[in-house]
């Protein structure tokens, strides 16, 4: 076990390396894009006057390394400061949107790991039926579909007719179980375009094993064709599925921003959107690094995962 | 005009009397909405889902920008004076104002009004409000106007405005929605608070998601702030915003995407409410480069476009054509029998030969920052203009830093203005000598002159013959292509009543919708 507590000490602190490297990375950006903060407040009506003023107050005029430096130094310490567009706490904006997007995130992988595990392995155990072929060309129209094509179709069907929100308004009232059905089509929007990736994974892992000498045996000492998947090829093409899951997972919390336009869901991804076109650094920032850690942690986990899941990995000379 | 008859005595009425009625343009509704006038009754819910709203949002009034702002602002705050649905100014909290020589300005603040959280309102109060759009410091999107100001003070319930200049439309000012009355403390107000007088109390606010009001329930007005509870939604997709008030989400929504209009109509349900405002699109050209610092070139290019198709087109008819005139048909002065401008390729050849031009090679940068479907508009304008031997190239630019890189960059552009209730507002926001928004860059001796002028001068009709003059300028001799008027459209659910007269000076009846709507 030792081995696998080194490996992930060595992992997190590699792992705060690249949200240092993210950080300079997305700072440099923002910085290449045309205009600042004060520019984009102000729009069409800006005169130089104001804006002058406006820089001055929010210590735009700074150069950037030092505008950096400040902003780094406060995080350090836990100080995300302030958003500089409205004055309000960065960590105010943010909290609500991240349990938002957490919630949300985990309720479309809590529909679509099972979904797509259950159709991956029944499409392995009778592929090339009729099963096999429906599901993989269905799986694949969903992801072939942009998001927002898929979102509104669902509105059409599901939300016109009464039967689901087409809005997402949750406030701190809302209860567990209203949360659940108000976010139930922006989670099953999310479930169709993620089920295929995981799906086929999980598929072709299965079947890759299928041909091995050892499956053979087992068919041969007369088990069942399920527990021969089950019991023994599963186990060893779990590797190659935590990956693909934590890749998704990762894709579900970073990349719905389209998903939360449609449905009016306040999530992370807006708040990033709006950050970046206001040129506001310090959200920008603070979300960017909420999204590499999610990147960083789930590639950990999957990991470590994989690493158990593989007692030969855990003795590798 | 009489108001200056016997200097001291201008009261407020015969301000308004001189005003006219500038919202006269009326309202499109249909027929069938007879039924639900009423009066307004107390209680309910009014949810609105707006096309606008951003995380950045916040309650300094300096800064407020948007329709979501203006809106949220005006179901919390008061201001010294209202536009009425008429168009004519009402007194707020200004009780009631006079001016001896047009350059002096006394306000009288109402008495007995209270903030939500229960300080009585003073004339401290105002004059910190208003000392936060002026001096150095200042961040306010309005500071230009407080310019020609010299002084601000307090006279007993009064408030002293001291301008360096007469200006007969001066009070119009003190309508503009960046200038709420807030508590203010040692002289400035605070602009992180939520604390007003308006009708409506602040629950809860998420920036670029929603806020939610309750009723004042001391509010001072007692015909107005009919729901018991506001609910602002910011919802930008505009499908998104228009399942929300299918699926009956919302009560309310603005900017109705045209292309859904008449599906929305037959459905039922709901109803379009279609406002003709002063709003305009623009085509502002640079008049300092050629080749359109020569008229004929502008001229011709004014010729070369299609404005009734981009109406039809870019409009879905929820406009009007606008010949290059940026004083719309709700102003006191529009010069609405002025010699229009059809589509005419022959007449844009003959202005490109008074040029001395065979054939004219132009870039318009748009993009649909500038207003929606301003990227189509382009192409519509490249198109027609062909025929006139006028090649415009459409460069299509990024929505996403329109404003730095675009707009007063490049010499010829898309844009769109808000339209403003007083002509003197929108000449000089715009056209005059050297303004900070002069997008046109432009400079016309007679016009300047004019513009000055008329600002003193007290008598109606040599008023309206100044403005016209002015019209006819702008349209024939300026730099802006101006094609059309837009509506303002908004979509009401039938279980929300809506005055007889809808506001055409601002979207949403002049943001006032929260105050002046009712449930049916």
């Amino acid at each position: 076990m030792t081995a696998i507590w080194r490996m992930i000490g060595h992992r997190l602190l590699l792992g705060l390396l690249t949200l240092f490297i993210v950080s300079v990375v997305i700072f440099g950006a923002t910085e290449l894009l045309p205009g600042d903060l004060a520019r984009e407040l102000l729009g069409q009506s800006a005169t130089p006057e104001t804006l002058a003023a406006l820089r001055e107050q929010l210590g735009l005029n700074d150069p950037a390394p030092v505008r950096y430096w400040n902003w780094l130094t406060g995080a350090i310490q836990g100080d995300f400061g302030v958003s500089l567009a409205n004055q309000r706490p960065i960590s105010e904006l943010i909290s609500g949107r991240l349990w938002n997007t957490l919630f949300l995130a985990l309720y479309a992988a809590a529909l679509a790991i099972p979904i797509s595990l259950t159709l991956g392995i029944l499409a392995a155990l009778w592929r090339n039926s009729a099963f096999d072929r429906i599901s993989n060309s269905l799986a694949l129209s969903a992801i072939s579909f942009p998001e927002f094509f898929v979102a509104y179709i669902l509105v059409l069907w599901l939300a016109q007719s009464g039967l689901f929100p087409s809005m997402v308004r949750i406030t701190d009232a809302t209860s567990f179980g209203d949360r659940l059905y108000m976010t139930f089509l922006p989670a099953l929007t999310l479930t169709l375009v993620v089920t295929a990736h995981m799906m086929r994974m999980t598929r072709a892992a299965i079947i890759n094993l299928l041909a091995s000498p050892y499956i053979e045996m087992a068919h041969l000492k007369g088990l069942s064709p399920l527990r021969v998947v089950l019991r023994h090829a599963l186990p060893n093409a779990l590797a190659p599925i935590i990956n693909v899951v934590a890749l998704n997972l990762a894709y579900l919390i970073t990349g719905v921003v389209v998903v939360e336009v449609v449905f009016v869901y306040p999530g992370l991804g807006q708040l990033m959107v709006d950050a970046v076109s206001n040129r506001d650094i310090a959200v920008v920032q603070a979300v960017a690094l909420i999204f590499a850690t999610a990147y960083v942690l789930l590639n950990l986990i999957a990991d470590v995962l994989s690493t158990v899941s593989n007692p030969r990995l855990m003795h590798r000379r | 005009m009489t108001m200056f008859n016997k200097p001291g005595e201008l009261s407020r009425r015969g301000m308004l009397k001189g005003a006219a009625a500038i919202g006269a343009a009326g309202l499109i509704l249909p027929a069938s909405l007879g039924a639900a006038r009423a009066q307004p009754k107390p209680g309910g819910v009014f949810r609105i889902g707006i096309g606008h709203g951003s995380t950045s949002d916040g309650f300094n009034p300096g800064l407020w920008d948007n329709l979501y702002a203006q809106t949220f602002a005006a179901a919390r705050h008061n201001q010294l004076i209202e536009v009425g649905a008429d168009g004519q100014l009402k007194p707020e909290i200004a009780e009631d104002w006079e001016t001896p020589d047009g350059a002096t300005w006394i306000f009288r603040i109402r008495d007995g009004v209270t903030f939500h959280s229960g300080k009585t309102l003073t004339p401290e109060d105002v004059l910190a409000s208003l000392n936060h759009h002026r001096g150095d410091q200042s961040t306010s999107a309005v500071k230009p106007f407080f310019d020609p100001v010299t002084d601000i003070t307090i006279d007993g319930q009064n408030i002293v405005v001291t301008l360096d200049a007469p200006n007969a439309d001066f009070v119009y000012l003190m309508s503009d929605y960046h200038l709420p009355i807030m508590p203010g403390a040692d002289g400035k107000i605070d602009p992180m608070s939520s604390d007003g007088c308006g009708g409506y109390i602040v629950e809860s606010y998420e920036p670029g998601v929603q806020a939610t009001l309750n009723k004042n329930p001391d509010y001072w007005k007692s015909d107005r702030a009919h729901f018991d509870r506001i609910e602002l939604l910011s919802i930008i997709d505009s499908a998104a915003r228009l399942n929300a008030l299918i699926t009956g989400a919302v009560d309310t929504i603005d900017q109705v995407d045209p292309a859904t209009i008449s599906m929305l109509e037959s459905r039922g349900g709901n109803r379009i409410l279609s406002i003709p405002g002063n709003a305009h699109y623009v085509f502002p050209m640079d008049s300092r480069a050629a080749p359109f610092s020569d008229n004929n070139v502008r001229l011709a290019l004014k010729f070369a476009l299609d404005r009734q198709e981009m109406v039809d087109k870019i409009l879905a008819g929820h406009g009007s054509v606008s010949n290059d005139n940026p004083i719309g048909p709700a102003n006191r002065y529009f010069f609405a029998d002025m010699e229009p401008k059809g589509y005419d390729a022959d007449k844009a050849k003959f202005y490109l030969k008074e040029a001395g031009l065979d054939s004219l090679d132009v870039t318009l940068t748009a993009a649909d920052a500038a207003f929606s479907g301003a990227v189509d508009a382009a192409v519509l304008f490249s198109e027609k203009a062909a025929a006139a031997g006028i090649n415009i190239t459409v460069d299509r630019a990024p929505n996403d830093g329109y404003w730095d890189n675009v707009w007063m960059k490049k010499p010829f552009c898309a844009s769109y203005w808000g339209g403003r209730a007083v002509e003197d507002h929108m000449f000089t926001t715009a056209y005059a000598r050297g303004a900070a928004w002069n997008d046109s860059f432009w400079d016309h001796d007679r016009f300047n002159q004019l513009l000055v002028e008329a600002r003193s001068v007290v008598d109606e009709d040599k008023r309206r013959d100044m403005y016209q003059e002015m019209q006819q300028i702008v349209s024939f001799e300026g730099s802006v292509v101006i094609p059309m008027y837009n509506n303002y459209v908004m979509a009401v659910s039938d279980r929300i009543a809506t005055p007889e007269k809808i506001s055409a000076n601002w979207n949403l009846d002049g943001f006032r919708c929260v105050e002046r709507w009712w449930t049916a």
